[in-house]
């Protein structure tokens, strides 16, 4: 570290420009202007306002007219009408497809989530073992991830369930007769999208192993000497220690999953009879596509609620089981 | 007997590596099949979608692709596409770089507020800010353009600044005093300390904003009604609609095209890559 001290000064004497008037002694109280920008307290704001105005005129603003609208009538050709709570009361009482789209976004965060974290501390376990190839499977393991939300794979998700498909024909070269056109039912069309989101387990993967290696060695070490197996190593350190990494990607996996879109939109566009139909895309569809924006704006108002509650809750309750060091 | 240990170890790690290596295949085997069924003549891909390897081996579905839709070729969209995707990470890095160094290391009133605001605008979703911005933007003229897209990527961005706020923090303030001592003004330390010193941060920021970008479909979706200006995403979807025919080799075949950047990307930048998701735990 000292070398590098070092080496940045003489860098910066190789590149320094004569500053005249550097060497006056400055008595005077009041600071020039060039002073006054050199503080911290000012520097500061020069260097983060981009990020204010950023965040004013593309966020703040946004929303605030955003919850405006959700109580107005609004199609965007005409000025915004009034109409009070209506948009919430055709939401709740008068819209079976909203709760349709509801309870399949309900139903795809629900077995998504916790199976795509599971699948990703199971491969996490398998890698995290030394070996030449570790490298490798990491990043092979890795590579659905990176793809995964593309249109391109989509698309390939498409082609492979559809009922002349590639699963249906792996699934009869291995012996089972299948004709099952996946995309078609209602009990298993929303099940491609969740396959499609475990596959992408590879992102929450990277997140375990490097939790998993922060693990002290010393532990496992106690453990062989007090003569536990391999399932009390995993429930008693392994888990338990793993906790906060555990927690952190259930958050995040969380808000993913209730904003998921193009999947819905492209593979099953909510077919069939809405069972897919991703609340995003409901929500996208009545803006854009009916152009009731002050209707779209109440149902992201509903769903900021609603993921904000649950992340609420969770960070609530992390004290009973997120486990955190000292 | 020390013989038959290292004689079951050997046999524990054979297992290993061909459970893993098979595990892998099964999970790469749909990436495996696109590829090479665009190497498939249609008729192929959905008669016998259970063999893997081309027979015959042909490539007229990625000139057949190329061609395009509505009068316009992928030679367009992929324009479109790095058009977009560049100058948002240009300005996405710069911005959430010089974004980054004021939350690191300077001391300013209301800095904490600034910085919660920060991990809001961090963790909301696009999703749920697209209508009032869509109105936004519609009433600026902006709707058809690029713009919508490309400049709030200018203005810095959550997890970037995130990423170099930790980074900065991590370099040790010696460096600055020395260069204070030497006379060098906080706006000069930026360029000449710590931006050198970032390079890490700098090149995950870029690479996540790159392949975020390339692979968006809400933006463009709503944003752009003109063909000539799809980015390659959108032009995808819009191919693959049954109405555009529905000659799966050549979608296929620029299905694997518009992976290509995200491939190179993935075999050159691996390292930052999986650093960078270790750790922020930003999303992949």
């Amino acid at each position: 570290m000292r070398s590098l001290v070092i080496r940045t000064r003489r860098y910066i004497l190789a590149n320094k420009k004569p500053q005249p008037g550097k060497t006056v002694i400055m008595r005077k109280q009041n600071k020039s202007f060039a002073q006054k920008l050199n503080t911290q307290g000012v520097a500061g704001y020069v260097f983060t306002s981009l990020f204010i105005i950023g965040f004013l005129a593309f966020m703040i603003i946004p929303m605030a007219m955003s919850f405006g609208f959700a109580f107005t009538r609004y199609n965007i050709l005409s000025p915004p009408k009034f109409n009070g709570l209506d948009n919430f009361k055709q939401m709740f009482t008068n819209d079976p497809v909203f709760w349709q789209s509801f309870k399949a976004t309900m139903y795809y965060v629900v077995f998504s989530v916790p199976m795509r974290l599971i699948m990703a501390l199971l491969i996490a376990l398998l890698l995290v073992r030394k070996s030449k190839a570790s490298g490798l499977y990491r990043a092979l393991f890795y590579l659905p991830s990176i793809v995964g939300s593309s249109v391109a794979i989509a698309i390939l998700w498409k082609r492979m369930f559809a009922s002349d498909g590639v699963i249906n024909s792996l699934l009869q070269a291995i012996g089972i007769n299948c004709e099952i056109a996946w995309l078609g039912r209602t009990d298993t069309a929303i099940w491609t999208l969740i396959i499609l989101a475990v596959w992408q387990f590879g992102s929450s993967m990277l997140i375990f192993l490097s939790g998993l290696k922060q693990i002290p060695i010393a532990l496992y070490e106690v453990a062989d000497i007090e003569g536990a197996g391999p399932f009390q190593r995993f429930f008693k350190i392994t888990l338990p220690m793993l906790t906060p990494t555990v927690f952190f990607n259930l958050i995040n996996q969380l808000i993913n999953g209730f904003m998921a879109f193009t999947q819905s939109y492209i593979i099953t566009q909510g077919k069939p009879r809405n069972s897919t139909l991703f609340y995003t895309v409901y929500m996208y569809q009545n803006s854009f596509t009916y152009n009731k924006m002050g209707y779209g704006c109440a149902m992201a108002w509903f769903m900021i609620l609603i993921v904000g509650t649950l992340t609420l809750i969770l960070f609530k309750t992390q004290n009973k089981w997120v486990y955190y060091e000292s | 007997m020390k013989h038959g240990y290292q004689e079951t170890r050997k046999i524990h790690t054979i297992i290993y590596h061909v459970f893993t290596v098979i595990f892998a295949l099964v999970m790469l085997y749909p990436l495996i099949w696109m590829v090479l069924g665009s190497f498939k003549n249609s008729n192929e891909i959905l008669r016998n979608a259970a063999k893997l390897l081309p027979d015959p081996w042909i490539t007229t579905n990625y000139s057949t692709g190329w061609a395009g839709f509505a009068g316009y070729g992928f030679g367009t969209f992929f324009k479109n596409s790095f058009i977009i995707a560049g100058i948002s990470t240009i300005g996405a890095v710069i911005s959430s770089a010089i974004v980054g160094y004021g939350f690191a290391r300077c001391r300013f009133a209301l800095k904490g507020f600034w910085f919660g605001c920060m991990l809001v605008a961090m963790m909301l979703p696009f999703q749920m800010i697209m209508i009032p911005q869509y109105i936004l933007f519609n009433k600026m003229g902006w709707v058809g353009s690029f713009l919508p897209i490309i400049v709030p990527q200018w203005f810095g961005q959550g997890f970037f600044i995130f990423l170099n706020v930790q980074f900065i923090k991590g370099i040790p303030s010696d460096l600055d005093e020395a260069a204070t001592i030497d006379g060098c003004s906080i706006y000069g330390i930026f360029p000449r300390i710590i931006l050198p010193l970032i390079k890490p941060s700098l090149v995950t920021s870029a690479i996540f904003s790159f392949m975020w970008r390339w692979d968006d479909f809400l933006a463009p979706l709503i944003y752009l009604n003109d063909p000539a200006s799809y980015p390659v995403s959108y032009a995808l979807k819009m191919f693959s609609d049954p109405t555009a025919g529905s000659d799966w080799g050549a979608m296929f075949a620029m299905a694997t095209l518009s992976l290509i950047p995200i491939f190179i990307i993935f075999l050159a930048f691996q390292r930052y890559l999986v650093e960078g998701i270790a750790s922020t735990g930003i999303k992949g």
